[in-house]
């Protein structure tokens, strides 16, 4: 039997077709993937699925009955349920609060807080997802966090789950975990639609995988019979290179010296303890670790947006540290924010200004812009960075894809022609066509002698393109491996705290 | 077509415009008045003749620059609630410098309006700076500072050097006087000349049409250059409107802080010596409360949408009601309160703006459904 069934699903938004005649199965107790890049239509498809909007055309069924789901709460009741990427918690509640809000059983406004106890451990059990009901949110991990999400879901009743890129804030034992509680709900089951755009993922738990690519359904294959490559080449619609091809680096004299850096955060928290590296000219180095072990702080103590403590942040033997970014830039580093909406670009302005911001005094001749100049130098980022479409220099910079703006941000960093390049999440939110475009511009930066200093929570990111592998773990470097043969496992273990060593 | 033109930002000017007639419509009437009959009357006592235009005119001056001071400080995410203070410090300079220098027609005048500008212009700064280095919010010390002001008015004028009636100060020189043919105006025989023309005696004689007018225009074109074709206004503009990108990009945000509102506060100061060196009787008296030159500007910046050229037109509806309701008071007998409160009204449907933006979207989304 198919629990769910998308026939001919269309969607336009305007004069935007998002989706073009798709369809959907997911057999019951299944498991499928639906794969595409960013902009396919993934979340579009899902979020009729859950009621979020109307489609335009096609034909919906929930276990083989023809359904017209009109809101969430309609589809909540056909048991569809929908983990965020984004967890939607409330930090100062408990576990156990978190699970009921907004389902609330209650007996003349209370409620039995023994009984939803047992209710929910036994619901934990049944699927092995093991929780401490009693614990604030704040108090856990985000892996921990995620399994609340999925409870909530189950607790309301839900058959049918929707994962939105689960996997994207997990450390990689969590990874393995969660594949585990996923097999164990399809096994008691539920069935699964797991957007992603992880292959690999999808190669170790889902059977069933539809690619749709610009809003068109291209196909639906068996994942035991198809390659990695194959699934790639499926949605980008062209045969993608998926490992970084690049020569053993040849790194050069010292750019970047990082010395017993301390630094606390808004709250006087201690972020960075003693923290040390170095970066040479004609390297990568590649910090793994995972969210929120000081990575934010680092950025900000190197571009002088947070004051430090005490050490030292020195570029070719100039101290730069608890100056301002102005001078940080001027001493030749350039920086490549995870945030390019908040930090990157100034999204009211057009392509062509945003591709002088801090340097709109080089493009002015006695204070008044010379905009022929600009326009021209934005044109040269767009052409030297494959920043589609083309032409794109008078219009606002929000009209461009997440990818395209990436690409503009980082082709403006790169003509600045900085010794140290930081490059913090360059790919997050980006389809696997600019990931590919921007892996290799940053090695080529590296082959003409740049130090570029990598910081990702994507760890095959950091895997594909370091040289140097630094692990970051509670405001600390831990450990320092050359990425000659990692092993990932052991990489995992690091930035999970265990002691080097073991 | 109708979806973009409902998107226009003018649109939803215009919008709140109609609706705040719609409404005050509906109160005139309900106070026993005929809305067709005093509306008719507020455009006659508006522009039905000649002085009734110059005398609008005259009016939106003041509220051109200081519509234009609340915008400038608006492109640079400021709000500049503090521009009423920033006009009384500049009368005040306005008229010390007005009165003690002597120096020659036209090179007075712009001595007096540079003054006014550079001590308006820092007292604006000061609200940028506080707000740069202590993170004090703008609107907080900019209300503290309008008080200041005005105490600091009556103060000056409490000093007796600087006053020539006990609550009142000494009348600029005539050096420093910008109204049109003000010279002859003073003699016999000027005025003599001038009676020989009905037209002259009409927006001359009667009024005080003095060359503000041209300076405000002048103002708003410069400022225009300035935030669109300068890397002062890029920058300004960078930080106005994503000032953690411009900060990482290594634009010094708090020294532009300081700049924005220094400029702002100057266009308030330029505002106030127009109004001192161009409308009789060319001085200061002490103050009970607000007179709302400044305050004034921020309904105008508001219903320009806070867009540099629009606040020329914004001004001169808001002049002209105002100066307008004079006449209906008088013919109709319509307390000129009516039209604070289309003042008011204006500005509340200008909030409701976005009305026009959810139609559109509304429309679009029943359009492409229907395909």
């Amino acid at each position: 039997m198919k629990s769910v069934r998308m026939k001919g699903i269309t969607k336009n938004f305007g004069n935007f077709r998002a989706l073009d005649n798709v369809d959907l199965e997911v057999e019951k107790a299944g498991i499928v993937a639906l794969l595409g890049e960013n902009g396919a239509g993934k979340s579009t498809l899902m979020n009729i699925l859950y009621g979020l909007f109307p489609a335009d055309g096609g034909e919906i069924f929930i276990n083989e009955q023809k359904v017209n789901i009109k809101s969430p709460a309609h589809s909540i009741a056909h048991g569809i349920g929908m983990v965020h990427q984004h967890f939607m918690l409330v930090g100062k509640l408990t576990v156990a609060q978190n699970i009921i809000l907004g389902a609330e059983k209650t007996r003349m406004g209370f409620f039995n807080k023994k009984k939803l106890n047992t209710e929910i451990m036994e619901i934990s059990e049944k699927y092995g997802l093991f929780i401490e009901p009693n614990k604030k949110i704040d108090e856990i991990s985000v892996g921990m966090q995620q399994r609340i999400e999925i409870l909530k879901v189950l607790y309301r009743g839900a058959d049918i789950l929707i994962f939105d890129e689960p996997t994207a804030v997990l450390t990689p034992q969590e990874i393995t975990e969660f594949m585990a509680i996923l097999r164990n709900l399809a096994n008691a089951g539920k069935s699964i639609i797991l957007i992603t755009h992880k292959l690999k993922e999808i190669k170790q738990v889902a059977e069933i995988c539809t690619v749709i690519r610009r809003g068109k359904y291209i196909g639906t294959v068996n994942v035991a019979e198809t390659t990695e490559k194959q699934l790639a080449a499926m949605m980008v619609g062209r045969e993608v290179i998926l490992n970084v091809e690049k020569q053993p680096a040849t790194p050069t004299e010292t750019a970047l010296e990082v010395k017993s850096l301390t630094a606390e955060d808004e709250n006087g928290i201690q972020k960075l303890k003693n923290l040390s590296f170095t970066l040479s000219k004609g390297e990568i180095y590649g910090i793994a670790g995972v969210d929120g072990n000081g990575q934010k702080e680092l950025v900000e103590a190197i571009t002088s947006l947070r004051k430090v403590k005490s050490g030292s942040i020195k570029i070719n033997n100039t101290e730069i540290q608890n100056t301002s970014p102005a001078n940080v830039i001027k001493n030749k580093i350039n920086t490549i924010h995870e945030d390019r909406h908040r930090r990157g670009l100034v999204l009211d302005f057009t392509v062509e200004n945003n591709a002088i911001l801090g340097k709109q005094s080089e493009f002015a001749n006695r204070g008044v812009l010379q905009f022929d100049k600009i326009n021209k130098y934005a044109g040269e980022l767009i052409e030297a960075f494959d920043v589609r479409p083309r032409g794109c220099e008078k219009q606002p910079i929000k009209s461009l894809s997440g990818g395209n703006q990436q690409k503009f941000i980082i082709a403006r960093e790169v003509f600045n022609d900085p010794d140290v390049l930081i490059a913090v999440q360059p790919t997050r939110g980006v389809d696997i066509g600019a990931i590919e475009f921007i892996h290799k511009a940053l090695v080529a930066e590296r082959d003409k002698g740049k130090a570029i200093l990598l910081i990702s929570l994507d760890l095959d990111e950091i895997l594909a393109l370091s040289d140097t592998i630094g692990v970051i773990y509670e405001g600390k470097i831990v450990e320092e491996l050359k990425n000659t043969d990692v092993d990932e496992n052991k990489l995992g273990l690091l930035m999970a705290g265990a002691s080097h060593g073991d | 077509m109708v979806i973009r033109l409902l998107r226009k930002p003018v649109t939803g000017s215009l919008f709140a415009i109609l609706a705040a007639i719609i409404v005050g419509g509906v109160i005139l009437a309900a106070a026993g008045h005929n809305p067709i009959q005093v509306y008719g009357g507020l455009i006659y006592g508006a522009l039905g003749r000649p002085r009734f235009i110059v005398n609008t005119v005259i009016m939106s001056t003041s509220l051109i620059l200081t519509g234009l001071s609340v915008t400038f400080a608006y492109k640079t995410g400021l709000f500049n609630i503090g521009v009423e203070g920033q006009f009384i410090v500049g009368t005040v300079a306005a008229v010390f410098l007005g009165f003690f220098l002597n120096l020659p027609p036209i090179i007075h005048p712009i001595v007096v309006m540079l003054g006014a500008m550079l001590v308006s212009g820092t007292y604006g700064a000061i609200v940028g700076f506080l707000k740069a280095k202590f993170n004090i919010h703008e609107v907080l010390s900019s209300i503290m500072l309008n008080w200041v002001a005005l105490n600091l008015l009556n103060l000056y004028i409490g000093v007796e050097r600087f006053q020539r009636l006990p609550t009142v100060a000494h009348t600029i020189q005539d050096s420093a006087n910008i109204i049109i043919a003000h010279e002859m105006k003073r003699t016999p025989e000027g005025i003599a000349r001038l009676r020989e023309s009905e037209f002259l005696t009409e927006v001359i004689l009667r009024t005080d049409f003095n060359f503000g007018i041209f300076i405000a225009i002048a103002a708003v074109l410069i400022v225009k250059f300035v935030l669109d074709k300068t890397s002062l206004g890029y920058a300004l503009k960078a930080v106005g409107s994503n000032r953690d990108a411009a900060e990482f990009a290594g634009i010094n945000v708090k020294k532009h802080m300081v700049l924005s509102m220094f400029f702002a506060g100057s266009l308030a100061g330029l505002a106030a010596a127009v109004h001192i060196t161009g409308i009789s009787p060319n001085t200061i008296s002490m103050l009970g409360g607000f007179q709302n030159f400044g305050f004034n500007g921020i309904p105008v910046a508001l219903l320009a949408n806070a867009s540099v050229i629009p606040n020329i037109f914004s001004a001169l509806l808001f002049g002209g009601m105002t100066y307008g309701s004079g006449y209906i008071q008088s013919r109709h007998g319509v307390a000129t309160e009516i039209i604070d409160i289309m003042v008011g009204l204006i500005v509340f449907f200008v909030a409701l703006r976005a009305v026009c933006v959810l139609i559109a979207d509304k429309l679009e989304k029943r359009r492409s459904g229907s395909t």
